[in-house]
């Protein structure tokens, strides 16, 4: 790196001269070529960075949170210490008798459990609002302006620091209030769907890819037909997928994504099973794609050696092509999942639910996912939603990131085994 | 197959054999006779196909899609192309050593105990893991890392040990397909000194480019050159000593004197 021309062997001065010149044109451009590629992996990182602390930003902050009912006014000790008897009370009380014998549908309010009547009385009577929220930075900076603020605004409220990601959110599910909303559907949704989605196009995934590289005949027309289209398939809009995954799942094979088949009372094929098996689709050719790059890197040389010593096709599959193409299985298989778990579009097309309060319970019930519920809350007015969805992109990246953790120590193991 | 109880002088032979991949043809009308127990060197200038022509001893063309063979292979008296052979079973008793040394990427005893399992071997594994290191004079370097990697071994090692694989399925013959071009000189005399260890009980043919080893370590040399076009054809095919001091062909006396070419 040093600028200075640098000394050159020889004799010949003139060729030396223009051996020197020619080699420090040869540097500079190295020099150039090396800054930029430091340049294209420093923006990378800067717009990774950006995301990241745009989401973190938003997910904290100040609140001022006004009470519509002041719970001094209920009662002279705090909810979480009334028993059953005195919660229920405090409902009957305050809510209209028609709002009772709602939430009473499915047994007496006594007979609920504390912590859902406590839950009760603060979304039906206290009904805390976020007035006024502020991001992560301008709370630390303005920290007493946002205060004072508040006290001239809104002289009743308290002014609070919420982490919107907490665990009331974890265990919530949604619901119209900000305040109340929480990722629990969503997120047992999401898990639940990647559940389908991984064990349905794992196994059809390696199994197309052992297929194609190790019986099929490259030179067969067919062969090759299928080999591009798969190809082509990996660069198909995940819209297109979900149209598909409407005509064939939820309306084709109603019977068997609604469960009836199973004897399960099942509405309609808006199903996990059918949003599961979509999306199964959808990641199929990156799945088949990487896999057969990883089956195609095994050494042809392993294969000699196995089939030299008598053995079989399929045993030299099982023994030595698959063990050695496992890592690179496994880091496609990695991406794959990556992709279905933020997919939004087919998710809606399938038909998720944007409003969902109960927890998805199993293959054939209504559900909700993570990317459907951020979705639904950008696109609503008030700010505190506009929180929460951060909040849950935070979700998502985790749950995102513990699978991908999962199958990278799944890879790490098969590596380390030679 | 495994009839042996009238073991004829030839354990393998080839009647007229011609190998084209797909139109091309790349051997001609091979015909040749392997004694037992004895070491064969098949020698020529490349791409004169005598790896093709190992390789179509234990079928491991069947891998290549545009390889087909015309003409007869008898292993003990029978033609390994028709289409009654179980190549699975051939390739068990015709062992091959490739060029590369290409251990599995397994520790050593599994290197040597997988062939043998899957060929379903119920004996003691652990015997016979030490049994084929001793005969591929290789024990005394590896029997106190038995579970390192086998790629932790030099490529001499390894070749030995891909040696000691081959026998441990116990084949009647061990295809060596130029088994020493990876290595040094040393590693390569180790190799060939063993070869002569196990010629008592196996019939060995090897394909070399290196004309002193065919002339220090085999007891017959066949001489394969190329056709006008292209195509291999078997020269001449004689006792070693035979071809490298008498000649008969002139092209052989070219090749060994190195005015081939």
């Amino acid at each position: 790196m040093n600028p200075m021309k640098p000394k050159t062997f020889g004799s010949n001065q003139e060729m030396q001269d223009a051996e020197k010149n020619f080699l420090y044109r040869r540097h500079q451009r190295a020099r150039l070529a090396q800054s930029v590629f430091q340049l294209t992996t420093l923006l990378a990182v800067i717009f990774l960075a950006t995301l990241l602390v745009t989401v973190v930003n938003k997910s904290m902050g100040y609140v001022v949170v006004e009470n519509k009912v002041n719970p001094a006014t209920l009662s002279d000790r705090p909810l979480s210490e009334l028993n059953n008897t005195e919660l229920a009370q405090i409902l009957r009380e305050n809510l209209r008798k028609n709002r009772v014998r709602t939430l009473e549908r499915t047994g007496f309010l006594e007979d609920q459990s504390q912590s859902t009547l406590v839950q009760l009385v603060e979304a039906e009577i206290i009904q805390p609002e976020v007035v006024e929220s502020y991001n992560l930075f301008p709370s630390l900076i303005n920290r007493s302006k946002i205060k004072a603020d508040a006290a001239v605004s809104y002289p009743n409220a308290k002014v609070e620091f919420r982490y919107w990601l907490n665990g009331v959110f974890l265990i919530n599910s949604m619901a119209s209030q900000p305040e109340l909303a929480g990722v629990r559907s969503a997120l047992l949704g999401s898990l639940q769907l990647i559940l389908i989605t991984i064990l349905t196009a794992f196994p059809i995934g390696v199994g197309a890819a052992i297929y194609l590289e190790e019986y099929a005949s490259h030179k067969s027309r067919i062969n090759r037909l299928i080999q591009t289209n798969i190809d082509n398939l990996a660069g198909v809009p995940s819209i297109v997928y979900g149209i598909l995954g409407l005509a064939l799942f939820v309306r084709a094979l109603q019977p068997f994504t609604s469960g009836a088949l199973f004897g399960v009372d099942g509405q309609n094929g808006r199903t996990i099973l059918s949003a599961g098996l979509t999306m199964a689709l959808l990641i199929l050719p990156i799945l088949i794609i990487n896999a057969q790059e990883a089956i195609r890197s095994v050494p042809d040389s392993l294969r000699q050696a196995s089939y030299g010593l008598g053995a079989t096709r399929w045993q030299t599959i099982w023994h030595h092509v698959l063990p050695g193409a496992m890592p690179g299985i496994l880091t496609g298989t990695i991406l794959a999942i990556s992709r279905a778990i933020g997919e939004t579009a087919p998710l809606i097309v399938v038909g998720a639910s944007t409003f969902i309060t109960s927890d998805p319970t199993g293959p054939f019930s209504s559900f909700t996912a993570l990317p459907i519920q951020i979705y639904n809350w950008t696109t609503r007015p008030q700010p505190a939603f506009q929180h929460i969805a951060a909040a849950a992109i935070l979700v998502l990246l985790i749950a995102l990131l513990s699978l991908n953790a999962v199958a990278i120590l799944l890879r790490n193991r098969f590596a380390k085994r030679v | 197959m495994e009839d042996m109880n009238q073991p004829s002088k030839y354990v393998i032979e080839t009647r007229g054999l011609n190998i084209f991949y797909g139109d091309f043809q790349a051997v001609k009308d091979i015909s040749l006779q392997f004694e037992r127990n004895r070491i064969t060197a098949i020698i020529g200038p490349s791409g004169c196909g005598k790896s093709t022509v190992l390789r179509a001893f234990n079928r491991m063309n069947d891998f290549v899609p545009s390889a087909h063979a015309t003409g007869e292979v008898l292993y003990h008296d029978q033609n390994i192309n028709h289409p009654s052979v179980d190549a699975v079973q051939l390739r068990r008793l015709i062992g091959m050593v490739f060029q590369k040394p290409n251990p599995f990427p397994k520790s050593i005893y599994d290197n040597i105990a997988w062939g043998a399992k899957m060929n379903g071997f119920r004996g003691n594994t652990d015997d016979l893991v030490e049994e084929t290191l001793r005969q591929a004079a290789l024990w005394n370097e590896v029997k106190d890392n038995l579970k390192k990697s086998a790629l932790a071994l030099s490529g001499g090692q390894q070749q030995r040990l891909c040696i000691a694989r081959a026998l441990a399925v116990r084949p009647e013959i061990i295809l060596m397909d130029e088994p020493c071009s990876a290595l040094d000189p040393i590693a390569t005399l180790k190799i060939e000194d063993l070869m002569r260890e196990l010629s008592q009980n196996y019939t060995i043919i090897i394909v070399t480019h290196n004309m002193q080893q065919a002339a220090r370590a085999s007891d017959y040399t066949s001489f394969f050159t190329m056709d006008t076009d292209r195509a291999g054809i078997m020269v001449e095919y004689n006792e070693t000593s035979l071809i490298f001091t008498k000649p008969k062909d002139q092209r052989t006396e070219d090749y060994i004197t190195g005015r081939f070419g």
